[in-house]
C-alpha cells in the first residue's frame, strides 16, 4: 500500500484548503522558479527518466511526448491540457481541479517552460461548473502574485494560461479533436500525421496532456525522476489516481502505486465487492472504453499499464467499474455501446455506421432476440471497426463488445435460446 | 524525391505527395469516395485504406505523405477486408434504390461495390432516413443517399468561397446541408453535383430524365461567357440533356459555372426555326430562297454608307468572317462587333486577358477596375481565389463593392482612384510597383462608358508604371464578357474608314440615315431605337431584336455547329456539333454563303475546311487551336479628360445575359431566388412520397 508520504495528491478529497496558501502548505510553487532554472533539457531528461507514462489513457511516455516539439521553430508552441474528462467510469481529474487546482497550475507552468510554450490552454468539459470556478480562481490566484504571467515566478519566463470550457462532447477529449473546438470548429478529430507536435493548435507546435499527467509533473521534479521510478512497477512507475465505481461499498477516488492488485484496490479502497469477493460477476478496469474482465482473471491482475494489456484490456484512465452477479452484464455493454454511438463524431466511416449497428444487435441479445450467428457477425463488425477509423473510438466502441463476446459468450448464447424457448416473444420493455 | 515500393513495385514520386498519388504513379488503382484532387484532404471516408509495412494498422493512403523507404501494399487480405468492411458500412445505410437514382450508371458507389460489395446484406436494422433538403432550383438532393463524404462541403468553402454548406449533427445523426435551409448562393454550385460520388446531390433541370447509357457525348466549348470553358455536351436525340465541365487545367480546372451548365434548356426554347419574311407589317414564314431573295434586294439596292452591321456577343468566327468579307465586298463600311459600345479594338494586346488564367497563379498583386469578376467570369473568379487561398495575393477593388468570395481592398468606386494610381499618388501603386507579378483587371463596367478610352489609356499607364509588362510576364488584363467578342476583334469586325460604331449605326438607324440594319445574334441593344430602318435578323433565339426584324434567318446556337471562339485570353477553341440546329434554321457560315450566292458576289469558300484556312489567312493566330500566343505590348488608350462618374456594373443579372439564358426556364428560377429574392416555392414539383 502506497505510503502517505509518497502520496502525490495530498488534497484529492478536499479535507484541506485549496487556494494557494493551503497548496503552498503543502508544497506546491516551492522552488518552481529553480526547476525552470535547470532548463528545458533537464526537465524532459528528468521527465523520461521518471518513466511516467501519460495518464489519459494511452500510457505514452511523457519526457519522449514533450522532446517531440521542436527545439527551434519561429512558430509559437502551446500546451494544452485535456480536462475533458468524460470517460464514463472516471472521475480523477475532476478532482484534481476541485481539490488541488494549483498542482495543475504549477505543472502548466512547467510543462510549458520544457517545451517552448508561452501559452497554455486548458480545455475543461463543460459540465464541470465548479471545477472550472475553482481552476480559475487558482489561475487568477497564480497570476495575482505573479507565479505565472509576466516573469512567471521571477523565472524570466512568460507565461500565460487560458481556461476554456468544453461544450460536452466526449469526442472533444480525443486530442485533435480538442484542438478543433478550442479552434472553434465543429469537434472532429484530424488526420495524424500531422501530429499536434508538428502542426497542432492553430497550426502550431502542440503537445496535449492529460490533466493528472500535468499535475504529477512538479512533484516528480521536485523530488526527484528516482523516487518516482522506485515506485510501481518497470515501465509501469509512479502512482496513479485509480477511481473505483460501480457495486463496491465503499466507492472512491485513491492514489496508489502502478500494479497492485486489482483484488487488493477493491478490498483495501473500496470497501470491497458489494457481497463479497464471490459475489463478483465482472470488472472493466480502465473506463468504458476497455473490455471487460471476468472474475477469474480478476482474481490476479495487476493494475497497471502492461500488465492488462496481457490480458487483453487495457489500463485506460484507471476508471474501475464493478459489476456483482445482479448485474446484467449484457445490457450493460449495450447501455455503453449506445453511448459510444451517440458520441461518435460522424467524419468517418466505420465508426459512423458501426456504431450504431453494434448497438443496434447489442440491444436485441440483451433480449435474446437474435441468432447465434449474430454473435460472430457482430465479432466481425467490431473488427471491421477496429483500426480503420480516424480516431480511437471506433476502437473505444469495438472493444467493450468484443470483450463480452469473449467472455460472456455463453451467456449470450443462453438467452438466444431463451427467447426462442418462449416462441420468439419478445420479453416486455425490455429494452425498447 | 521519395523513393516508395508499392506492391513490389518501386516508383518515385515529387516531395508532398501523398501515399494514394504514389499509388496512381504506379499505377495501382485505389478506391476512394471523399478524396479528390482539388479539394482538401478529409480522409473520412476510409475507403482508400492500404497497408504498410511496419504500421500496426492499415493507414489511409490519400492522407498519409509518401516517404522515402515506405513499403505499401495494396492487396493483401487485411486491405481487402478493410476495404470490404468499409463498403459494407457505406451501403447498411444507403439506400437500395439505384433503378430510380439518377446517379445510376455513373455512381461511384455502385462502381466500388462492384468490386467491394458483399452480395447480401447482413444489416437486420432499420435503415436511417433523412429529409431532403432545398437547395435550391439547380441542386436536387436526395439525402439518404449521402454517404458524408464532405466533398460538396469542402468545395463550397474552399473553391467556391461561400461558407454555406457544413455538417450538423454528430454520428450517424450527422447531416450535410445549409444549417438553415435557403438555396447556395454560389455561381459555381452545380459542381457538387459532380463531386458528389452518390446521388445524394443531382442535377434539379435533369431529374429523371435519362440514363447516361443513353446519350450521345461531345467535347466542346462554353460560350455563356468570355472564359470558354471546356464542356462535354450529353445528348439524346435532338435534344441537349445536359452539359457537364471536362478538364482542362489552363481554363477551367474540371469545374463549370451555373449558368453554363444550366442554361441549355433555352437551347429548346424560342428558337428561330424557319425564315420569316415581314409582310403586311407582320413577320410570316418564308422559305429560304424568298427571305434570300429579299435580303440580297435591299442590300444591293442600297448604297453601303447607308448600310450598317452589329456583330453579336456569341458570334464565332467563321460566321464573323463571312459576314465581314461579305459586307466588305459590298463596300459597307458600318461594322461593329461591340454591341455595349466598349471602347476596344486596338492592338490585340489591349484587349486580352494577356497573364492568362493560369498565370493568375503566379501573381501576387491584383488591381480590379470596374469589374466584377464574380458574375462576369465565375470560373476565373474561382482562380483568383485559389490564388488568394495560397496567400500573399493582394487584391484592390475599384468598383461597385462586391462580396468576391476573397478578401480584398475596396479602393472606392470612381475613376478619381485609378487617375491617383496611374499618377502614383496612391498607396496601391506603390504595392503594385513593388510586386514581383503584379496584374490589374480592367472590366466593361469601365470600358463600355462613354469615357472607356481614357480609362484604357490610364489603365495602361498604370501597367506601364508599375512596370506590369516585363520578360515572361504581362499583367494587363481586359475582362471581355462576350465569347465571341475577341474573336471578332481579331478578325477587325470595326468600323472602316468613315464607318459607324453601334452608337452610331443606332442613331443613324433612328435619324433615317441608314436604310438597312443586318444584326448577327445582336440582341443586347435596344433595337426600338431602331427607326425605320430596314432590319435582317440572323440568328438562333426569337429574343429582343428578332421581334423588330424585318427578314429573319434561322441560324444555329453553339451546341448546332463547328465553330471557332477565341476566349478573353485569346486562346482560339472550336465547338463542335452536338445536335442539328432545329427545323430549317443553319450554320450561320453557310446561310452567309448562300446568301452571298444569291446576290451574284459569291464569298470564296464552300467548306468548312476552307473557310478555316481563309480564317488563318486573315489573322494567323486562327491557325494555332488551344494556345494562347503572347501578344506584343502596344500604345493604346487616349489620355482623354475622365467623367468622375462612379462605375456601373457590367452584368445585372448573372443568369441572364443572353438570348439562351434568357429563355432557360431554370435561368428564370435562378433570377426570381437570387436577384428578386422570391423564394421558390415546388411543392407543385414534389411527387406523392412527400406526403
Amino acid at each position: 500500500m502506497l505510503k502517505d508520504s509518497d502520496r502525490i495528491f495530498t488534497n484529492l478529497y478536499g479535507y484541506h484548503d485549496w487556494r494557494l496558501a493551503g497548496a503552498q502548505a503543502r508544497g506546491d510553487w516551492d522552488g518552481t522558479a529553480a526547476i525552470l532554472a535547470k532548463g528545458r533539457e533537464w526537465i524532459i531528461d528528468e521527465m523520461k527518466a521518471s518513466g511516467l507514462r501519460g495518464r489519459g489513457g494511452a500510457g505514452f511516455s511523457t519526457g519522449m511526448k514533450w522532446s517531440f516539439m521542436p527545439k527551434q521553430s519561429d512558430r509559437p508552441h502551446y500546451l494544452v491540457v485535456n480536462a475533458d474528462e468524460g470517460e464514463p467510469g472516471t472521475c480523477k481529474d475532476r478532482d484534481i481541479m476541485r481539490h488541488d487546482p494549483h498542482k495543475l497550475v504549477e505543472g502548466c507552468l512547467i510543462a510549458s517552460f520544457a517545451i517552448g510554450a508561452r501559452a497554455c490552454y486548458i480545455y475543461i468539459r463543460g459540465e464541470f461548473y465548479n471545477e472550472a470556478s475553482n481552476l480559475q480562481g487558482a489561475i487568477d490566484e497564480a497570476y495575482a502574485v505573479g507565479l505565472i504571467g509576466k516573469n512567471a515566478c521571477g523565472s524570466g519566463w512568460d507565461f500565460d494560461l487560458y481556461l476554456h470550457r468544453g461544450a460536452g462532447a466526449y469526442i472533444c477529449g480525443e486530442e485533435t479533436a480538442l484542438i478543433e473546438s478550442l479552434e472553434g470548429r465543429k469537434g472532429q478529430p484530424r488526420l495524424k500525421p500531422p501530429f499536434p507536435a508538428q502542426a497542432g493548435l492553430y497550426g502550431c507546435p502542440t503537445t496535449v496532456n492529460n490533466v493528472e499527467t500535468i499535475a504529477v509533473a512538479p512533484t516528480i521534479l521536485r523530488r526527484g525522476a528516482g523516487w518516482f521510478a522506485g515506485l510501481g512497477r518497470d515501465k509501469n512507475t509512479g502512482t496513479k489516481i485509480f477511481c473505483i465505481s460501480g457495486h463496491v461499498n465503499n466507492p472512491c477516488n485513491v492514489e496508489e502505486e502502478m500494479g497492485i492488485p486489482l483484488k487488493d484496490l477493491i478490498e483495501k479502497h473500496a470497501g470491497g465487492v458489494r457481497g463479497g469477493w464471490d459475489n463478483l460477476l465482472a470488472v472493466i478496469p480502465g473506463g468504458s472504453s476497455v473490455p471487460v474482465l471476468p472474475r477469474e482473471i480478476c482474481d490476479t491482475v495487476l493494475m497497471d499499464f502492461d500488465s492488462l494489456r496481457a490480458v487483453r484490456s487495457g489500463l485506460g484512465t484507471a476508471g474501475i467499474i464493478v459489476m456483482d452477479k445482479s448485474t446484467d452484464i449484457v445490457k450493460a455493454i449495450a447501455r455503453l455501446s449506445k453511448f459510444y454511438k451517440h458520441e461518435s463524431c460522424g467524419q468517418c466511416t466505420p465508426c459512423r455506421e458501426g456504431t450504431g449497428w453494434m448497438w443496434r444487435v447489442m440491444e436485441r441479445l440483451v433480449v435474446g432476440k437474435a441468432e447465434i450467428e449474430e454473435i460472430d457477425m457482430l465479432e466481425d463488425v467490431t473488427r471491421q471497426v477496429e483500426g480503420h477509423t480516424i480516431c480511437a473510438l471506433g476502437d473505444a466502441a469495438a472493444w467493450p463488445v468484443q470483450g463480452l463476446i469473449r467472455h460472456f459468450r455463453p451467456e449470450l448464447e443462453r438467452r438466444i435460446h431463451a427467447y426462442k424457448g418462449r416462441g420468439g416473444t419478445s420479453l416486455p420493455m425490455a429494452a425498447e | 524525391m521519395p523513393k516508395l515500393t508499392i506492391d513490389g513495385k518501386e516508383v518515385e514520386v515529387p516531395p508532398g505527395a501523398t501515399v494514394l498519388q504514389a499509388c496512381e504513379a504506379a499505377g495501382v488503382e485505389v478506391p476512394r469516395f471523399c478524396y479528390h484532387e482539388r479539394l482538401s484532404i478529409a480522409g473520412n471516408c476510409r475507403m482508400c485504406l492500404v497497408e504498410m509495412e511496419k504500421a500496426p494498422k492499415p493507414i489511409a493512403s490519400c492522407a498519409m505523405p509518401a516517404g522515402d523507404g515506405m513499403v505499401i501494399k495494396t492487396d493483401t487480405p487485411t486491405v481487402r477486408k478493410a476495404r470490404r468492411g468499409v463498403m459494407e458500412f457505406l451501403l447498411i445505410n444507403h439506400p437500395l434504390d439505384c433503378p430510380i437514382c439518377d446517379q445510376g450508371g455513373e455512381c461511384d458507389l455502385q462502381d466500388q461495390a462492384m468490386a467491394y460489395g458483399f452480395d447480401r446484406g447482413r444489416y437486420e436494422e432499420n435503415k436511417r432516413a433523412v429529409k431532403d433538403k432545398n437547395l435550391g432550383p439547380l441542386v436536387k438532393t436526395f439525402m439518404n443517399r449521402c454517404i458524408h463524404c464532405t466533398r460538396c462541403i469542402r468545395f463550397a468553402t474552399e473553391v467556391a468561397g461561400v461558407e454555406e454548406l457544413g455538417a450538423t449533427g454528430r454520428g450517424e445523426h450527422m447531416e450535410v446541408g445549409t444549417y438553415v435551409e435557403k438555396a447556395l448562393s454560389s455561381e459555381l454550385s452545380g459542381n457538387i453535383v459532380d463531386l458528389c460520388p452518390v446521388g445524394a446531390l443531382t442535377s434539379k433541370p435533369y431529374a429523371f430524365v435519362s440514363r447516361p447509357w443513353e446519350l450521345a457525348k461531345t467535347e466542346s466549348i462554353d460560350v455563356l461567357d468570355a472564359v470558354g470553358a471546356a464542356i462535354r455536351v450529353d445528348a439524346r436525340g435532338g435534344e441537349v440533356l445536359r452539359v457537364l465541365p471536362r478538364l482542362n487545367d489552363a481554363v477551367n480546372d474540371e469545374w463549370l459555372a451555373d449558368k453554363s451548365r444550366y442554361a441549355y434548356d433555352g437551347l429548346k426554347r424560342q428558337r428561330l426555326d424557319r425564315p420569316y419574311v415581314r409582310r403586311d407589317g407582320r413577320l410570316q414564314p418564308a422559305s429560304w430562297p424568298e427571305a434570300f431573295e429579299v435580303v440580297a434586294k435591299r442590300l444591293l439596292g442600297t448604297t453601303p454608307e447607308r448600310i450598317g452591321v452589329i456583330a453579336g456577343d456569341q458570334v464565332d468566327a467563321e460566321a464573323v468572317l463571312a459576314l465581314r468579307d461579305l459586307m466588305r465586298g459590298l463596300g459597307v463600311q458600318s461594322l461593329d462587333c461591340r454591341q455595349d459600345g466598349a471602347k476596344i479594338g486596338g492592338p490585340r494586346v489591349s484587349y486580352l486577358f494577356n497573364t492568362t488564367i493560369a498565370g493568375i497563379d503566379q501573381a501576387d498583386v491584383c488591381l480590379i477596375i470596374g469589374s466584377d469578376p464574380r458574375w462576369e467570369a465565375p470560373l476565373l473568379n474561382a482562380r483568383l481565389r485559389k490564388r488568394y487561398l495560397a496567400r500573399n495575393f493582394t487584391v484592390g477593388l475599384i468598383g461597385p463593392e462586391r462580396d468576391l468570395t476573397y478578401r480584398h481592398q475596396h479602393l472606392g468606386n470612381d475613376p478619381s482612384v485609378l487617375l491617383a494610381i496611374a499618377d502614383g499618388h496612391h498607396p496601391f501603386a506603390d504595392l503594385l510597383k513593388a510586386a514581383k507579378a503584379p496584374m490589374l483587371i480592367l472590366g466593361m463596367g469601365a470600358l463600355r462608358r462613354p469615357d472607356g478610352a481614357a480609362l484604357l489609356g490610364a489603365a495602361r499607364r498604370i501597367a506601364e508604371a508599375t512596370n506590369m509588362v516585363r520578360d515572361g510576364w504581362n499583367g494587363f488584363n481586359v475582362l471581355n464578357t462576350a465569347a465571341g467578342r475577341v474573336g471578332a476583334l481579331d478578325l477587325g469586325f470595326l468600323p472602316g474608314q468613315g464607318g459607324r460604331d453601334t452608337a452610331g449605326i443606332l442613331a443613324g438607324a433612328g435619324d433615317g440615315s441608314l436604310d438597312v440594319v443586318w444584326l448577327q445574334d445582336a440582341d443586347e441593344i435596344d433595337a426600338s431605337r431602331l427607326g425605320n430602318a430596314f432590319v435582317i435578323y440572323q440568328g438562333h433565339h426569337g429574343d429582343r431584336a428578332a421581334n423588330r426584324a424585318d427578314v429573319i434567318l434561322p441560324g444555329a446556337a453553339y451546341t448546332e455547329k463547328d465553330a471557332t471562339y477565341v476566349n478573353l485570353e485569346g486562346r482560339v477553341q472550336r465547338t463542335k456539333q452536338a445536335v442539328f440546329p432545329p427545323g430549317e434554321a443553319r450554320e450561320d457560315w453557310k446561310i452567309l454563303r448562300a446568301l452571298s450566292q444569291v446576290m451574284g458576289r459569291p464569298l470564296p469558300f464552300d467548306s468548312l475546311a476552307q473557310l478555316r484556312t481563309a480564317l488563318a489567312a486573315a489573322n494567323p493566330v486562327f491557325g494555332a487551336v488551344g494556345v494562347v500566343q503572347p501578344a506584343p505590348w502596344a500604345s493604346f488608350g487616349t489620355l482623354d479628360p475622365v467623367d468622375l462618374m462612379p462605375f456601373g456594373r457590367a452584368i445585372e443579372n448573372y443568369y441572364q445575359t443572353c438570348a439562351i439564358s434568357r429563355a432557360s426556364v431554370t435561368m428564370a428560377k435562378c433570377t426570381d431566388l437570387h436577384i428578386h429574392g422570391r423564394e421558390i416555392d415546388d411543392t407543385m414539383e414534389r411527387t406523392g412520397s412527400y406526403g
